[in-house]
């Protein structure tokens, strides 16, 4: 594991794997959108307005997947103080406040003509608007110290206790009444949703999926570059302070 | 031809929902990916122009 995990490595491999999963996922996202305004059906309740669902449904899966991945990259980071975690954490953070985001306001979108209304302090609502503001005071609390290691350490543990909010997310629609309709895909006893809905919504799920790597692996080879940047300007000012030396000795 | 688009369009009367949810989600992937992007580039040369001082 750790192999993979080196620096110098990890540019290696990602410069390898980036082009694929771009492409990848523009094709994917490009037949995704052909397929869900074009050729899937519609609703026989919801009519057309349940094309808004191919946007939607992804975001709000890719929501919670990505804040699982920042609480076990911060986990990994706590433990083995490896210094590509935390940076993993980092990338990943502002990628998935952009997704739930994204899930808020085109949720926001469909409940406006289904349940008329914008918004509803329900539990389903109420503890994805929380996740956003967990997403949020995370990047703030890195950000927050003079010294990055320190920031780092006290976003991992916020992000470790605000895991208990992704349970609470995905059976609130279980445990408490609530307009959002209850899972239709990822349940117990397989998907009841059709055939002809499920495929384009897999594949735009997938697409969705394949840019947050793509965009997760630009982010972390940023990282790297500024770290190196870092590295490089200290060793000139070191450089600079000790050409000053003999002079000063020379004076004294 | 134009009554089909239209009603393709009309999108059975939920066209201010539909394409409005379509657009944002262009305009968060998409400036998400600008954001990513730029941020790397940027990096990028402030490294080269950093190791060319460094290797003077």
């Amino acid at each position: 594991m750790h192999r993979f995990a080196n620096p110098a490595r990890f540019m290696r491999l990602s410069a390898a794997i980036l082009p694929w999963t771009a492409a990848l996922s523009v094709v994917l996202l490009g037949l995704g959108i052909y397929l869900a305004l074009f050729v899937a059906p519609p609703d026989y309740q919801q009519g057309e307005a349940v094309r808004i669902m191919y946007v939607h449904v992804p975001a709000a899966w890719l929501a919670s997947f990505v804040y699982a991945l920042v609480a076990l990259t911060s986990a990994i980071a706590l433990i083995w103080r490896h210094p590509l975690a935390d940076i993993a954490a980092q990338s990943a953070a502002p990628l998935g406040a952009g997704f739930t985001l994204l899930c808020l306001v085109t949720g926001s979108l469909w409940g406006a003509r289904m349940w008329g209304t914008w918004w509803v302090w329900d539990a389903r609502l109420t503890s994805v608007l929380v996740l956003f503001f967990l997403y949020l005071g995370y990047i703030a609390l890195v950000n927050a110290f003079d010294e990055p290691g320190r920031g780092a350490r006290a976003g991992a543990i916020l992000a470790l206790v605000g895991v208990v909010n992704l349970p609470i997310i995905k059976f609130s629609v279980d445990w408490w009444n609530t307009l959002h309709q209850p899972a239709s895909v990822f349940r117990l006893g397989g998907p009841t949703i059709a055939a002809a809905m499920l495929w384009p919504l897999l594949i735009m799920a997938l697409g969705y999926t394949l840019l947050f790597a793509t965009l997760l692996m630009v982010r972390m080879r940023t990282a790297l570059l500024a770290a190196k940047l870092r590295a490089l300007r200290l060793a000139e000012v070191e450089r600079e302070a000790a050409s000053l030396m003999p002079q000063q000795t020379a004076l004294s | 031809m134009t009554s089909a688009v239209m009603t393709y369009l009309a999108m059975g009367g939920y066209a201010a929902y539909v394409w409005p949810a379509y657009g944002v989600t262009l305009l968060v992937l998409g400036g998400l990916t600008l954001w990513c992007v730029g941020a790397y580039r940027r990096r990028q040369r402030e490294l080269e122009r950093q190791q060319r001082e460094s290797g003077r």
